[in-house]
């Protein structure tokens, strides 16, 4: 098929960090009103490319035509005037101002030298009728939803700019109704001859949107497609580079070891209700359940995040009281928690400090860990892990986010716990390092270290785990073990409840 | 802007209905012409501080440096008077321009720099105190017809009250506030860098320039404040208005102005301004009370208008909760 002149077409674009390639001779070219997916694994360079396409980075080599036109962009906002406009998953604007005012920032209708406030309220409603939405821009922008106010924002990044639009995980917060409305705005867009490049991590919503997708491994294009001929299988494979093996059957374990933990009637008040839990060596116990059924609160609970007000627990046979997590960390416990961005890395610090963050507090800030050990530790988790970087020395939030997450856990074995619970470890991660700390929890569980995974995923927990705990209503409605493991039967344990 | 934005300038503005209702009905005297125009003049230097005060804590900021400026601004404007001829509408132009310059340099540091804008200030205020100190450590009287004639300029009200050009000056230093906050690029930009300032500059308010500008605007409203101030007391003191900056940040409080930035309006700071002055003028008509119990109340004040707006702030997220909740759901 004859494809018109690209809108942008970047060519030979190099990207060189200390000590790493980020990228190197990529090529994108999108034409008018097509979706343009970009796809790879975390640390494949999307962001990167992004950003050198809308000057936050200066690129090291490669050119950039805007409609046939050489470009070189020294800011976003540069960018953004010559016609590439840029929406990200956190929203970009003030909640502080009315949508009207949002939207009209900086280039705001005057009438006698003086902001015109009623034609900018005109104005904006009737631009926004263009996206589909019927909102009062008179509102502030902070009392409306996360879908709104990004489509409020990609109204805002289009109007400036016109040519091109650049989401970048725009989906990550919204939930499946959002999402539609979203698509829809895209649709419009699409028909308006706008080129959309669009980053996800959601394959299923490439394919329900996208014309065509590019996908980067380390760095370089190792293909541009288009969607209407591949399948999921195929561009999952260029991401990775390897076939994906199919980790969702459950496989024999080895046979666990004596028993670690056991907890009687354990349970908070108005957290999770009481329930019975015993734990071994080489186990990984699976908390299965829908959003809000009680897996963070489980896993809570066992770390004394919420101090348990009922029962008893016996760890290798002898009683003990765990009413906070530092108890918990002594006792060699340890928590990766749900959200490592509030949670768990501390962005500025180095990669190295991030590592051995946990095993320091346990000995005490007076007794420093001496850089070269220091070092040693760090350096030998990255290579156990994989951990993708330049230096131990950067700070962690310039790593992608599996990286981070995978450094988290470093900090966490680091410690060499005796009980370690992950609370979703791998959500918001790509397919790859996904099927990385998979095979890393069965690989610790080998070892004979004892497990409590809280997963979203009963395929995930299905593959590792020993035994299952189904959670429901901040209850413990059911326990599966060995050859009983299987989604269907999770699912069945879930609902067996509504018949009752 | 919204109704959420504005109950607090409502509250305010209730606050000092009440306050007002309640004290003219204890002393019917308080109600005439003779205390509101008293109220608008013991209060406009403080006023028009606060004005400035309101842009820069809209902005995030804070200013600590404005009571030593307007004393400053007093002592300079006395000896230079005592020590020359020039004509004292000269010299207020002259202390405006040092005095707004002196904000902007303020601004400039905090900007460029990318200090707090607590520790600029901080410095600022030692710094001007100092001057002031160096200029003359003695209360200079200010004699000068031009000034007798600008004090003996007033409209009596019937009733009695003297409605005198500071007052004027103050209530017409608002209503330009207000234009600049709500009618121009420049008061949209202040409102924007409060929210958050690297989204704003993301979204391509000049940064460097609003930030100098608010501060210029706070210096110069100080150095208004202090031209008023000589008006107000015929002379120039090094040692007066130790701690003006603080009132003039309560002010800006009871009106209603979030300290994080962003939100609030000049109008809130001037009935925060408003209520301060009554609960002094309460305390006059009572004769019994010491004076200290007006820190009292404005600390007591202060304390309920911040729980107010943390009130506030769980009442919007709670509500935004529900919305998505609900969104979800349909």
């Amino acid at each position: 098929m004859a494809m018109p002149e690209p809108v942008l077409h970047a060519r030979g674009i190099s990207k060189f960090f200390p000590g790493a390639i980020a990228l190197d001779d990529v090529e994108l070219a999108l034409y008018p009103g097509e979706v343009h997916a970009l796809l790879g694994e975390n640390g494949a360079g999307k962001s990167t490319l992004i950003k050198c396409l809308t000057g936050a980075y200066t690129r090291d080599g490669g050119t950039i035509a805007l409609s046939g036109v050489e470009i070189d962009p020294r800011d976003p906002l540069d960018s953004q005037a010559l016609g590439i406009g840029t929406v990200y998953q956190e929203v970009n604007l003030l909640p502080n101002l009315t949508v009207a005012e949002n939207l009209f920032l900086g280039r705001q209708p005057m009438r006698w030298g003086m902001v015109d406030h009623r034609r900018m309220k005109r104005e904006a409603r009737e631009v926004l009728r263009d996206y589909g939405l019927d909102i009062d821009p008179g509102r502030l922008l902070d009392s409306y939803s996360i879908a709104i106010q990004q489509i409020v924002a990609i109204a805002r990044a289009v109007e400036l700019s016109g040519k091109v639009l650049i989401l970048d995980e725009p989906t990550a917060s919204l939930d499946h109704d959002e999402v539609k409305l979203l698509f829809s705005v895209i649709e419009r867009l699409k028909g308006r001859g706008l080129a959309i490049v669009f980053i996800t991590h959601f394959l299923d919503q490439v394919f329900a949107i996208s014309d065509r997708a590019t996908i980067l491994r380390n760095g370089r294009v190792v293909g541009t497609r288009r969607l209407a001929d591949v399948s999921q299988t195929e561009i999952v494979t260029l991401m990775l580079g390897r076939q994906l093996e199919a980790a969702t059957h459950h496989r024999a374990h080895s046979e666990p070891g004596e028993l670690l933990l056991s907890l009687k009637g354990f349970g908070k008040g108005g957290s999770i209700e009481p329930f019975d839990m015993e734990i071994r060596e080489g186990e990984v116990v699976g908390l299965a359940g829908l959003l809000g059924s009680g897996r963070s609160e489980t896993a809570n609970v066992v770390f004394g995040v919420v101090a348990a007000d009922q029962g008893t627990a016996e760890l290798r046979g002898r009683g003990l009281r765990i009413t906070n997590p530092r108890e918990a960390i002594r006792n060699r416990f340890a928590l990766c928690p749900e959200d490592r961005k509030t949670d768990g890395i501390v962005g500025d610090l180095s990669v190295r400090e991030n590592i051995i963050l946990s095993l320091q507090a346990r000995q005490g800030w007076h007794r420093p860990i001496p850089r070269a050990k220091a070092e040693e530790i760090a350096q030998h988790y990255v290579k156990a892990l994989d951990i993708r970087l330049a230096s131990l020395d950067m700070p962690i939030r310039l790593l992608s986010g599996g990286n981070q997450q995978k450094a988290l856990l470093a900090r966490w074995l680091a410690t060499e716990p005796e009980l370690l619970i992950l609370d979703e470890p791998t959500r918001g991660i790509d397919v790859g390092a996904h099927a990385e700390i998979i095979a890393l929890i069965e690989d610790l569980r080998e070892k004979g270290m004892a497990l409590i995974v809280a997963s979203s995923e009963m395929e995930e927990l299905v593959a590792y785990s020993s035994r299952i705990v189904v959670l429901r209503d901040r209850r413990q409605v059911g326990e599966l073990s060995g050859a009983e493991i299987s989604t269907k039967a999770i699912v069945e344990a879930i609902a067996a409840e509504d018949a009752a | 802007m919204s109704q959420s934005t504005k109950l607090p300038l409502y509250i305010t503005l209730a606050t000092f209905v009440l306050a007002f209702v309640l004290c003219a009905a204890q002393y019917p005297a308080m109600a005439s012409t003779r205390v509101v125009a008293n109220l608008l003049t013991d209060n406009a230097f403080l006023g028009i501080t606060a004005v400035g005060m309101t842009f820069v804590i809209l902005s995030g900021g804070i200013d600590l440096s404005v009571g030593s400026v307007i004393a400053f601004t007093g002592v300079f404007l006395a000896v230079i008077l005592r020590e020359t001829s020039i004509h004292p509408l000269v010299a207020f132009a002259l202390v405006l321009l040092i005095t707004t310059g002196f904000g902007a340099a303020m601004g400039g540091i905090i900007h460029y720099l990318e200090m707090p804008p607590f520790i600029v200030t901080l410095a600022g205020m030692f710094l001007m105190r100092g001057l002031a100190y160096v200029l003359s450590t003695e209360s200079v009287p200010i004699t000068h017809e031009f000034y007798d004639w600008l004090q003996s300029l007033y409209w009596k009200a019937p009733g009695g009250g003297r409605f005198r050009l500071t007052g004027a000056l103050m209530l017409l230093t608002y209503v330009a506030a207000m234009i600049v906050l709500h009618r121009t690029r420049f008061g949209q930009n202040v409102y924007a860098i409060g929210g958050s300032a690297q989204t704003a500059q993301l979204m391509g308010v000049p940064r460097a320039r609003t930030t100098i500008g608010i501060y210029a605007v706070s210096g110069g409203l100080a150095g208004l404040a202090g031209i008023v101030y000589t008006l107000y007391t015929s002379a120039g003191y090094s040692l007066a208005t130790v701690g003006v900056e603080l009132d003039a940040i309560a002010a800006v409080v009871i009106g209603g102005t979030l300290l994080t930035g962003g939100s609030g309006f000049v109008a809130g700071t001037f009935f925060g301004i408003l209520i301060m002055g009554l609960i002094q003028t309460y305390i006059v008509f009572d004769g019994t009370l010491s004076s200290w119990w007006t820190k009292i109340v404005i600390g007591g004040l202060l304390f309920a208008f911040i729980m107010l707006q943390k009130g506030l702030g769980w009442a919007t997220t709670a509500r935004i909760r529900l919305l998505t909740a609900s969104d979800a759901r349909s």
